[in-house]
């Protein structure tokens, strides 16, 4: 395959591959489904699918291990996030008990282009993101909630997705085999 | 490269939603609607050429662009320039791509053709979207014999 140079930036041209394609299916969602409830909520779902299978090549081209606790997770995603989206968010706001804790993404390059018209102000556009954290963790037995708190679309100063871990899955082994 | 996958899995989620989306529509009908897929790549291409172009100058002509969506856009969108670009002068290309893409995870040969089109759609939609905004107004079809190799073929309409 002839992997020939380009005159562009690759990274940034992937990058921006990625916001475009991204914004032309929520316009397309929004188009299709009346209420931008129900978009928000296919936006996770769609990130969920996206995150099943993200976290295998994660695990594959990171080789790291199982995690210690869930401040480990949270490195962890953190690394992810510089992977694939190429930001780094910080990891803040833990509970008291440890078992919640938030990104904080200063720019967002999801939202990079975008501007939400008034009557979508309710609309969740990176809903996509907690769906990818739900769906790649669940495949490693952490079941967890995931949603948006802040988001630079509705005006905040940074985006800020919060992640609550509920329980460890015990692994289920399909029936007949062992 | 981490997020070339990123977009991969991204662009496959859409072809999962559009069809679930028209399933959901219309129950009896059996042919799989891609318009939609193709539209939303339809709107990619028409943004994405419009910020990779802003400090280029002007293409000489009909077939230069075409040069420039083999090269330069092809490597930078799909990791390779297109293999063979053909034309009749008359407002016919054909860009054939040996290895594209979006094909080359799912099949070597013939196994799963019928799935074929709705991996080849978005494309076809990116592809009438950037010349659409370089105002080169065309039809774009996508034609695939054997996997991975894919042929667009790309006729402009001429007023």
């Amino acid at each position: 395959m002839s992997r020939s140079s380009t005159r562009f930036d690759t990274k940034k041209v992937n990058s921006e591959l990625v916001t475009l394609t991204y914004g032309a299916l929520v316009a397309q969602m929004i188009k299709d489904l009346d209420n931008t409830d129900d978009v928000s909520k296919q936006l996770e779902r769609l990130g969920y699918n996206m995150g099943v299978r993200l976290i295998e090549d994660f695990l594959a081209k990171t080789g790291t291990g199982r995690c210690l606790d869930l401040k480990d997770t949270a490195d962890k995603i953190q690394t992810a996030f510089r992977m694939y989206l190429g930001v780094q968010p910080n990891v803040t706001n833990w509970s008291p008990a440890g078992d919640e804790f938030s990104f904080m993404l200063d720019n967002n390059p999801l939202t990079e282009l975008v501007e939400l018209p008034d009557d979508l102000k309710g609309l969740r556009y990176c809903n996509i993101i907690c769906g990818v954290i739900r769906g790649a963790l669940e495949m490693v037995q952490l079941d967890v909630q995931s949603w948006i708190v802040q988001d630079q679309l509705r005006g905040d100063t940074s985006t800020e997705v919060r992640v609550k871990f509920i329980r460890r899955l015990e692994d289920a082994m399909p029936a007949g085999e062992d | 490269m981490a997020e070339e996958t990123l977009f991969e899995v991204l662009h496959s989620e859409i072809i999962n939603y559009v069809l679930q989306n028209g399933e959901s529509r219309n129950k009896d009908g059996k042919d799989e609607d891609l318009s939609t897929i193709e539209y939303i790549g339809f709107s990619t291409g028409y943004r994405l050429i419009e910020r990779l172009t802003k400090e280029m100058p002007r293409f000489k002509d009909e077939l230069d662009t075409m040069k420039f969506i083999c090269t330069d856009f092809w490597s930078a969108v799909y990791k390779k320039q297109i293999d063979n670009l053909r034309t009749n002068h008359q407002g016919i290309y054909v860009l054939q791509d040996n290895a594209f893409r979006f094909l080359t995870k799912i099949s070597n040969g013939k196994q799963y053709l019928e799935a074929a089109p709705r991996y080849v759609s978005f494309t076809c939609g990116i592809i009438r979207g950037c010349l659409a905004n370089l105002n080169i107004f065309c039809l774009v079809t996508a034609e695939v014999q054997n996997m991975p190799s894919c042929k667009f073929h790309i006729q402009v309409q001429r007023t």
